[in-house]
């Protein structure tokens, strides 16, 4: 009985949360013009509760990866994830935040999922504002089913499983420790 | 454009131009490194070259002078572009090849001359501020060298979320 009562308070509780999605954006490259498209009234992000781009980290529940990733700025990436408020949700928007793209370089990190965890990864370079309301939908689909990552380590599904491998490598290229970022 | 300015520089320094060529119609001289500087401050003071476009390096991995550091020189009065070009050799792990700088001359190279030793190692004598201004300051190397390891990262953080 209780169970199926925490059951039912979540369903609840994740239908409001998917339904009222703040997002942030880090746009960081030409993406972030089909961001724009996608956020103004022609494709009008608005309809799927996400309304508001809140220009803190701090008033975000779901982070836009829009962009390369430089390693320059992996550690700024992931002190604004950090900083978000819980529970949080990241979409990876376009090739270059999902894998790191055609470049293959000694500046670019190989997909945002190297520095922080990814739900929704659109392809596209860039990807039509379609398929980031498709994309969308699809963290809203996670959201709903409890399958998104910070739902899914606040059960202790991950832990168990090993994926959080919280205290991982921070190196600088000397193997001294370098940047400290609050994990 | 013509080769006036290529022949009036070719008059003015008959032995500091190493080579000189015209080819798809852009102005080259190779300048021999000592001559450099009286060069350049001739070009802008009595041939009018008022405006650097831009300080780059080539990387001609096996030459002896590997290195050919390269500035795009252009007059606002007359219109005539010029191509300067200096050749520096680094013999393997010795010293960092080092050209003058001319940021005294041109404000416009202050950056542009950072980008070059930022990706080659190349340095530039006099420069005002002579640091990284690409890379990260922890970053070890210089990537656009053909003898950086193609695959070879320096990353300042990773996490393993890549399976979720």
């Amino acid at each position: 009985m209780a169970e199926n009562y925490t059951t039912v308070l979540d369903d609840a509780l994740n239908w409001a949360r998917k339904y009222s999605l703040f997002s942030y954006p880090f746009v960081t490259a030409c993406c972030g013009m089909e961001y724009m498209a996608t956020a103004a009234s022609k494709y009008d992000i608005a309809r799927f509760g996400a309304e508001f781009p809140r220009f803190s980290p701090r008033q975000a529940d779901l982070l836009f990866v829009v962009g390369t990733i430089t390693e320059r700025q992996a550690p700024v990436l992931h002190r604004i994830w950090t900083q978000m408020a819980e529970p949080k949700y990241v979409i990876a928007f376009g090739v270059c935040a999902s894998t790191g793209g055609f470049y293959q370089n000694y500046g670019t990190v190989p997909g945002a999922d190297q520095v922080i965890p990814v739900d929704v990864y659109i392809p596209g370079c860039p990807p039509r504002p379609e398929q980031v309301l498709d994309g969308l939908i699809l963290l809203q689909k996670k959201i709903q089913e409890g399958t998104t990552y910070v739902q899914r380590r606040d059960r202790g599904e991950l832990a168990q499983k090993g994926h959080d491998q919280g205290a991982a490598r921070e190196l600088g290229p000397d193997g001294k420790k370098r940047l400290p970022v609050v994990a | 454009m013509s080769k006036a300015d290529l022949d009036k520089l070719t008059a003015q320094f008959p032995g500091a131009i190493v080579a000189s060529h015209s080819r798809h119609g852009d102005d080259t001289a190779i300048i021999r490194t000592a001559d450099f500087p009286a060069v350049m401050t001739w070009l802008r003071d009595a041939a009018g070259f008022d405006f650097l476009v831009d300080v780059t390096a080539v990387d001609y991995f096996g030459r002896d002078l590997r290195f050919e550091v390269v500035y795009h020189l252009r007059s606002m009065q007359t219109g005539s572009r010029l191509r300067i070009t200096l050749q520096v050799g680094q013999i393997e792990d010795g010293p960092a090849p080092e050209v003058p700088s001319v940021v005294a001359l041109w404000p416009s190279a202050n950056w542009a001359e950072r980008e070059v030793y930022d990706m080659y190692g190349i340095k530039f004598a006099g420069h005002p501020d002579l640091r990284r201004i690409l890379m990260y300051e922890e970053f070890i190397g210089y990537p656009l060298r053909k003898d950086y390891p193609k695959e070879k990262r320096q990353p300042l953080i990773r996490r393993d979320y890549s399976i979720t």
